[in-house]
């Protein structure tokens, strides 16, 4: 069978019985959160799978965090993309698109069926976020290091007009050797920017190894905190911690808050865990099947 | 003859439309003196932004900023904005469509004596070179102030460039400015000028010149690079066989390239061009400069002669 059809045919069950909401924060429960972020995982490895490329790892390791946010904490409405009251949120480490594109198909943004066309010439879901492709995207991304610039400018242009909306934006660790990262965590905290949260999406891996031997990053809270912002290190695999985090984060004033998610690149599916090898490969029909029974079980 | 900086345009327009559009909004990277908009961060602090030395994090925050509905005009020298900046501009501005307009400030080599490291000669090329992007290169103070008032007319990103140095005023405060459409200045027809920016005076009084010598040119003023006014060029090429551009960058990827482009698959006739020679400057002054690197009328002039004994050939 063509990786598109049986992309398709896996796409069409929902296994995991996720609903969409009209409107979010849904506040689902524990149980149903760890079912979307579960549905999000099997999106992830079933989309690159039928493209045949993309980047499972890292859209893997933000998974449960976002899974969080969408459900829980993120206000938006799927029926209308650019809602004013929405609030935003800007993936700087673009490359994340399977990440990205599942969680509008399970909040019901489209169906959920076009994952699999994820990659493929005429496709709205282009190998990193477009916006002149798909509209619910705010903005195209794909060079790394400019998308907390991009979020600050939204959080500045939100205070200057006294709205409450919240600004979230997700960088990678590698993506923090970038200079125009610290640039714009310098400027985040020296204009107050409180509206403003960052998932700093800590684990460990770039593309050609550890982020520790290619350019260490550490110590990073430290880092942080020496920028004046406010700092908060969760298991980003932990569901509780992941809300706690986040609860934290919104009522955090004066300052930024950055949630430095302890993660694990690939989490979810054995072979890709922690293994750099697997940040922008995607699984064979054989490599498919062993990722859903993983992530089945629950690993 | 009265002379502006041209760059006093951009901050009076910014000023002006401030006053009843507070979509407004002004980025700059610690040269807000230099870019002239440091009244505008005075009257106006909410609506300003001092980010630094950090050309990047500035073009991300004014995407940031233009996705709150805000109209963002970042500036700093050209040579920054155009080169450190280039990725966040083609990417994220860009790529998203997204309405930033950025001042492109001491355009030009006669930025004079801090020498090639600030003297932007490059940018027009790397600007025009990207989709979705408007170019517009006004040649006095008038058409920048017009030009940057007509940015904030149109959605999506727009590159203003304009100069350090004051340079003769050759337009009238109600001279009619039309994004995308050039202007003939005087009528010929045996060679048509074709210039953009400090060298459209210098076009001017070119044809004054060669006037007298009996030759006599039509002098046109392109200061939208792109879109750009592709009918009045195959017109005027139609009309006088023969074209001089003249510009204040680089030939290569710059305007005289920009009008080859327009002219070789549409008419081609001769083309001599004025502009920079694939080189770098150097310290001296504005006047120095022009005159060492052939950008004056005099070197108009020659390039008239020149193509004009080539249309005979
Ligand atoms: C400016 C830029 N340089 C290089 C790349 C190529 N690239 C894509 S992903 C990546 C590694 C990113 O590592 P990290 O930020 O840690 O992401 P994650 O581990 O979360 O996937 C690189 C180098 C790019 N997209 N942009
Ligand atoms: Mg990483």
């Amino acid at each position: 069978m063509k990786r598109r059809e049986l992309g398709l045919e896996l796409l069409m069950d929902n296994l995991y019985n996720i609903k969409a909401y009209p409107e979010y924060p849904a506040k689902l429960e524990k149980e149903e959160v760890k079912r979307f972020c579960q549905q999000i995982r099997r999106d992830i490895v079933v989309s690159t799978f039928s493209a045949g490329s993309g980047h499972p790892g890292g859209s893997l390791s933000a998974a449960d965090m976002f899974g969080v946010l969408w459900s829980n904490f993120l206000k938006h409405k799927p029926s209308d993309p650019f809602w004013d009251g929405r609030d935003h949120v800007i993936y700087s480490k673009g490359h994340v698109t399977p990440l990205i594109y599942s969680l509008y198909a399970e909040t019901g943004y489209y169906n959920r069926s076009l994952l699999s066309t994820f990659r493929e010439f005429g496709s709205p879901l282009q190998g990193h976020p477009a916006n002149s492709k798909l509209d619910c995207i705010e903005v195209s991304s794909g060079s790394l290091g400019q998308g907390l610039s991009i979020a600050a400018g939204i959080a500045m242009g939100l205070k200057q007009d006294g709205k409450p909306n919240q600004v979230y934006a997700l960088c990678g660790d590698g993506e923090s050797q970038e200079g125009q990262i610290w640039e714009a965590i310098m400027s985040s905290a020296h204009f107050h920017l409180d509206n403003l949260t960052l998932f700093f999406d800590y684990n460990n891996l770039e593309i050609d190894g550890f982020v520790e031997d290619i350019m260490g990053i550490a110590p990073i809270e430290d880092k942080f905190k020496s920028f004046n912002w406010h700092t908060i290190v969760i298991d980003a695999h932990n569901i509780d911690e992941i809300n706690n985090g986040i609860q934290t984060a919104l009522s955090n004033t004066d300052r930024p808050t950055v949630i430095i998610g302890r993660s694990i690149k690939g989490k979810g599916v054995s072979y890709m865990e922690n293994q750099a090898g697997w940040h922008g490969r995607a699984p064979n029909e054989e490599e498919l099947k062993i990722a859903l029974e993983d992530i089945n079980r629950g690993i | 003859m009265e002379k502006k900086a041209t760059r006093f345009g951009y901050s009076d327009a910014l000023m002006d439309m401030a006053k009843t559009d507070d979509r407004i909004v002004v980025l700059d990277a610690d040269l807000s003196k230099s870019t002239t908009t440091v009244g505008f961060h005075k009257k106006y602090p909410k609506r300003s932004y001092n980010i630094g030395i950090a050309e990047q994090n500035m073009l991300g925050s004014a995407a940031g900023l233009s996705l709150t509905g805000k109209i963002p005009y970042v500036s700093t020298y050209g040579v920054f904005v155009s080169g450190r900046a280039y990725d966040q501009i083609r990417t994220t501005i860009c790529y998203s469509n997204l309405n930033v307009k950025i001042g492109g400030a001491h355009g030009g080599i006669s930025v004079g004596p801090d020498g090639a490291t600030h003297q932007a000669l490059e940018e027009i090329g790397l600007m025009r070179g990207l989709p979705n992007m408007t170019v517009i290169v006004p040649c006095d103070y008038h058409e920048t102030y017009k030009a940057t008032k007509a940015s904030a007319s149109i959605p999506g990103p727009v590159y203003i460039r304009f100069g350090r140095e004051a340079i003769p005023i050759v337009t009238k405060p109600d001279t009619p400015f039309v994004l995308g459409k050039g202007q003939v200045y005087k009528d010929g027809r045996d060679v048509s000028i074709i210039a953009c920016g400090s060298l459209v005076y210098e076009a001017l009084v070119a044809a004054e010149s060669l006037k007298t010598e009996g030759i006599h040119c039509k002098v046109i003023n392109i200061h939208t690079i792109k879109p750009m006014d592709k009918e009045l060029i195959i017109k005027s090429a139609q009309e006088t066989g023969a074209i001089v551009t003249a510009e204040e960058h680089q030939i290569m990827t710059g305007f005289g390239s920009a009008i080859s482009e327009v002219i070789v698959q549409n008419c081609p006739v001769p083309i001599e061009m004025v502009g920079i020679n694939d080189t770098f400057g150097e310290s001296g002054t504005p006047d120095e400069l022009m005159e060492a690197y052939h950008l004056t009328s005099n070197d108009i002039i020659e390039k008239v002669k020149k193509v004009i004994k080539r249309k005979k050939s």
